[in-house]
């Protein structure tokens, strides 16, 4: 299946230190549009602070520096001007561990739509919540107790539950880390469906540690290693036919 | 090659990589064999090879059910990936390399050998060559070697050259001898199971390529020329 490149997401020569600690060397890699991007590699070598430049919340670290370039449809994100609280509406995260707010189904869902303005009336914020649960799988399940608490859902349908919150808020981008790591099999599958379902309607990039996962879900992997990317491109042939040693080594158990 | 972290991953390869030549080395022997039974008319090692079929039988299922093994526990990747797959089509190919010989070794009674008859003249050195590719790309198979694959697949041409001379050899024979056309019916099949033989050895050679370096053998280099 051929799919066009559309960058969504272009990062240029992005580097970030902690205090004195480079974290990212010098990564330059675009998220497409169309395609799920995944990335891969060993515990610290920067998966998960790359993913976290891309809506600034390493903002949130004291200490933390980016430099570089990263841009969404051609904005320079980390410039003057930008609104971060909108940018992370625009670009969205879904995290390790789901985390509701400890408010009923409906709020969770309803919170964002609600305080960037995307829904004026009772109505409109109702069919907000109905579209986001629905685009997350979760509507089925949960439409005659909305009212009941976001934390007495299944770990599944948590995540599921964090996912239709995100989509709620409109956003372009969607970031997950690791989403699927405290959740059973089933429940895993649900969430690589439901990532399959989402593809094309919002840019997606995703970290995992479960190497099949990243096979599965993405059609881009971007292997990280140090800090550094390594290697990425097609999904299918960096998991056949690997250029770099490095990455064959990490994907085929050789690493360490 | 740099080990696993998890060693019995290193166990398992190991183990498979030891099915195919322990199958390898049986499939070439039971030509190499056949052809000896059919110059010495020796009917009852001609009925042990027929027999002797089933250990390399038995051996592709055990090929078979490590690979599904392997896929299933480590989820191979790569080269891993690739060269449990690659060991999994060549079991495949060398059974059918073994059924040739079998075949052989069945037509050992309709043969009477007589070593100044043309046809039969030539045989044995068209055999020394199947042989040889077959054991040659078992050979790039245990040493992952991409480059000896593409010798063994040049080397086709030769064999398929060998096979057409004898054909033509083969008919003008039959019309001057009648009488023989039935016997030179059941070498010119052997003749053909010996160009099988070679194709089979292609395969190999083409698995074989393919697992040590993700890419496909160039064209070129399969060389294949046509067959009567």
């Amino acid at each position: 299946m051929t799919l066009p490149n559309r960058s969504k997401i272009e990062a240029k020569g992005v580097s970030v230190f902690y205090g004195d600690n480079q974290a990212i060397r010098d990564v330059s890699l675009n998220i497409d549009q169309d395609r799920v991007t995944a990335f891969i590699g060993p515990s610290g070598c920067g998966k998960s602070t790359f993913l976290r430049t891309l809506n600034r919340m390493n903002d949130t670290i004291a200490g933390a520096r980016v430099e570089g370039e990263i841009r969404l449809d051609g904005d320079d994100i980390y410039a003057s001007g930008m609104d971060v609280v909108e940018l992370r509406a625009r670009v969205g995260m879904v995290f390790q561990k789901p985390n509701p707010f400890p408010k009923s189904i409906y709020e969770n869902v309803a919170y964002g739509a609600r305080i960037h303005g995307l829904a004026r009336s009772r109505e409109a914020l109702d069919a907000v919540v109905e579209q986001a649960l629905t685009r997350a799988g979760l509507w089925n399940e949960v439409k005659d107790r909305l009212k009941d608490s976001g934390t007495a859902l299944s770990g599944g349908q948590q995540q599921r539950l964090c996912i239709a919150r995100a989509i709620a808020v409109d956003p372009e981008v969607i970031l997950m880390d690791e989403p699927c790591s405290a959740l059973d099999p089933i429940a895993t599958a649900r969430i690589e469906e439901l990532i399959h379902e989402l593809r094309g309607r919002y840019a997606i990039a995703i970290v995992t540690h479960n190497m099949q996962q990243a096979a599965r879900v993405s059609q881009v992997t971007a292997f990280f290693h140090m800090g550094q990317l390594v290697e990425h491109g097609d999904t299918a042939q960096l998991f056949t036919s690997p250029r770099e040693e490095r990455t064959k080594d990490y994907i085929t158990g050789r690493y360490g | 090659m740099m080990e696993h972290t998890v060693k019995a991953f290193d166990h398992d390869i190991g183990q498979l990589r030891g099915l195919i030549a322990q199958m390898g080395g049986l499939a070439e022997q039971a030509i190499a064999r056949a052809m000896e039974t059919l110059r010495r008319q020796d009917l009852e090692g001609a009925a042990e090879i027929v027999a002797g079929d089933k250990a390399i039988d038995a051996l592709q299922i055990q090929v078979e059910a490590l690979a599904v093994r392997i896929i299933a526990l480590r989820a191979p990747m790569a080269d891993d990936l690739r060269e449990v797959v690659a060991a999994l089509k060549i079991a495949g190919v060398v059974e059918r390399i073994g059924d040739y010989a079998k075949n052989i070794a069945k037509r050992v009674p309709s043969i009477e050998w007589h070593s100044e008859v043309e046809p039969l003249s030539v045989l044995p050195a068209m055999a020394t060559l199947a042989v040889n590719m077959v054991r040659d790309a078992l050979d790039a198979f245990a040493a992952r070697d991409a480059e000896g694959a593409t010798r063994v697949a040049a080397s086709d041409r030769a064999l398929d050259d060998f096979y057409n001379s004898l054909f033509r050899i083969l008919v003008t024979h039959m019309m001057e001898n009648p009488k023989t056309i039935g016997q030179m019916a059941h070498v010119l099949f052997i003749a053909k199971n010996l160009e099988r033989v070679g194709d089979h050895a292609v395969n190999v050679a083409e698995m074989v390529h393919f697992a040590a370096t993700g890419a496909h053998m160039a064209e070129r280099d399969r060389g294949h020329s046509p067959v009567q």
